[in-house]
């Protein structure tokens, strides 16, 4: 029972400090609406996949990229918590390591889920034709994605002192695996002829799938011939690896002191 | 039910450092045990392992009867703490702060208001409860703070250097609460400091404690007694000669050259006075000023390190980093 009303409230806590941060909830406006206004439109006109714009094909991407993007910065939660001394309190209180890393987790996971949904309406908005009910199956996936990528900052941010380093290496992880994710292109299907060092690179980052299974639920059949996996197995190779971020990121927070 | 702290040789070793040496101390139920000591002298160090934040090099230590390593979780949820620095989350209000403990700690829900708005009431903040902690001034974030560490009643406070960083009044206003935390509820408090004042005025028993041993342990009164009794402090053109004198002369052994006086231990401080005074006409030295003071815990740490307190200025910047956290917000 502690442990639970400790998630909870550690859960809570992420939650109000997010909303209450005005000008990060701006901020996640702008740059999905770039991606998908300006690099989408332009870079479309070399492009074609039957029945599929390419804003409709980036969009799954823009998704998963900002959904990385927010989440690897969560990390910064932790970091703030030990340069003002909160993560003291935390950490002597009597609930566990695993509860206190879950309940930061799926609190700034919320937090980077609502930013998430922005894109959605952003998407909507400047007339990318997606149905709007295929948002119901993307937020499960999103939140699969999300829990993650939280735990990779999360795990990174316990490890490193200062702001100025998490930035560095943060940007250092976040361009590699967005680009190699398939999130701006797709990676296999028809006509589709990529470097073999790029196919095999992408095949090991998680985001790949999490974009995959995006891009199955949202555009539907059309995108069924260039599918990296069918949906199910993108789903429980995403599954597999919060699992294994979850136990790492429990394990980083037990050697906190 | 007598002793509620015990250690036994309790060592933190870094290195060939030793920031807590063989610890061995018993804290009473009820009192306020103070841990004086200047500052890199283990304090904190060593209520750390007693907080179960730090684990130790060897030796063990009973909490509330339950051992430190063996039993950590039994130990965090019987005590309360206040650290040096600052631990409060700035962007909730104060409120939330108390619930958010409430939780982590476990006091059940159907509890959880009525102890918050006693504990606000104790430590005044109840017309502020609703505002963010960036808002709070240094003190009332350290009230807060106090104030915090007995949501869930806790059996043993211990507070780390509860009055750094703050101004005198507001100073004053914390050693009124521990005081009034004293006399109302069931709690031990365990409390470190460089502050002689600090203390003298709250501390039942003070542990005098200088590069991780502690040196000597008694009553403030008690103290202070084994001092001879009055310091008399002499200025002068000429401090050694006399000093020389007064021990040829006047067979006064007890001495000790403070900031350019010197301070002499004596039974009987008037009666001494003028002897000295006589003492240096005969012998052409000019003195300046001649003072008669009661010892204070300042002369017990004297007397019992060699230095005086002020001299260690070690970790000083750690006190200032957080006066300035403090204000920043």
């Amino acid at each position: 029972m502690t442990e639970i009303r400790g998630f909870y409230t550690l859960w809570l806590r992420e939650v109000k400090r997010f909303l209450r941060d005005r000008t990060r909830l701006l901020s996640m406006f702008i740059q999905p609406l770039l991606w998908l206004a300006i690099f989408g439109a332009g870079f479309g006109l070399r492009f074609a996949i039957p029945g599929l714009s390419y804003q409709q094909v980036i969009f799954p991407g823009i998704v998963g990229q900002t959904l990385l993007f927010t989440s690897m910065f969560m990390g910064i939660s932790v970091l703030w918590d030990k340069e003002f001394g909160f993560m003291k309190e935390i950490l002597v209180s009597p609930v566990s390591r695993f509860t206190i890393f879950l309940g930061k987790m799926v609190g700034d996971s919320t937090s980077s889920f609502i930013q998430c949904i922005m894109v959605f309406v952003i998407g909507i908005a400047i007339g990318v034709s997606i149905d709007p009910v295929t948002v119901i199956y993307a937020l499960p996936i999103m939140v699969l994605i999300t829990f993650g990528l939280v735990s990779i900052g999360l795990t990174i941010a316990s490890f490193i002192g200062t702001l100025e380093s998490f930035g560095a290496i943060q940007t250092f992880i976040n361009l590699p695996l967005f680009f190699l994710s398939g999130a701006l292109f797709p990676l296999k299907g028809p006509g589709i002829n990529l470097p073999n060092w790029l196919t095999t690179v992408a095949a090991w980052n998680p985001l790949t799938y999490g974009v995959d299974a995006l891009r199955s639920v949202i555009l539907g059949s059309a995108w069924t011939p260039l599918q990296i996996q069918p949906l199910w197995i993108d789903i429980g190779i995403v599954a597999l690896f919060d699992a294994i971020m979850i136990a790492i990121g429990t394990w980083a927070f037990s050697r906190m002191k | 039910m007598s002793h509620v702290i015990e250690t036994h040789q309790l060592t933190k070793a870094y290195g060939l450092l030793k920031a807590v040496d063989k610890l061995d101390i018993s804290v009473e139920s009820g009192e306020i045990f103070g841990l004086l000591g200047p500052n890199g002298a283990g304090k904190t160090t060593a209520i750390s392992m007693l907080c179960t934040i730090l684990k130790p090099t060897s030796g063990t230590a009973t909490v509330n009867g339950f051992d430190i390593v063996k039993e950590a979780n039994k130990v965090r949820k019987s005590i309360g703490i206040v650290f040096q620095e600052p631990s409060i989350d700035d962007r909730l209000t104060g409120r939330e702060n108390l619930y958010m403990h409430a939780n982590l700690y476990g006091v059940p829900a159907s509890e959880q208001k009525d102890r918050i708005n006693r504990v606000l009431k104790l430590v005044e903040l109840e017309d502020r409860a609703n505002d963010l902690l960036r808002t709070y001034s240094g003190g009332m974030r350290r009230r807060l703070e106090i104030g915090r560490g007995l949501i869930h009643y806790p059996k043993v406070l211990f507070l780390d250097e509860p009055t750094v960083g703050l101004d005198p009044q507001t100073r004053d206003h914390i050693w009124k609460y521990i005081h009034q935390l004293k006399e109302s509820q069931d709690i031990t408090v365990v409390l470190t400091t460089h502050y002689m004042d600090e203390a003298d005025r709250l501390s039942d028993r003070i542990a005098i404690m200088d590069h991780g041993k502690i040196v000597v342990l008694d009553s403030p009164p008690k103290l202070k007694e084994t001092l001879e009794g009055d310091v008399v402090a002499v200025k002068s053109n000429n401090i050694d000669g006399l000093s020389q004198l007064v021990t040829k002369w006047l067979g006064l052994e007890k001495k000790q050259i403070v900031d350019g006086s010197l301070e002499i231990t004596v039974r009987n401080g008037k009666a001494v006075m003028p002897r000295i005074m006589e003492l240096a006409t005969q012998n052409n030295i000019y003195v300046e000023s001649i003072v008669l003071r009661e010892p204070n815990l300042e002369d017990v740490f004297l007397h019992y390190t060699g230095k005086s307190i002020r001299e260690d200025s070690g970790k000083e910047l750690h006190g200032m980093a957080a006066i300035q956290r403090r204000s920043i917000k």
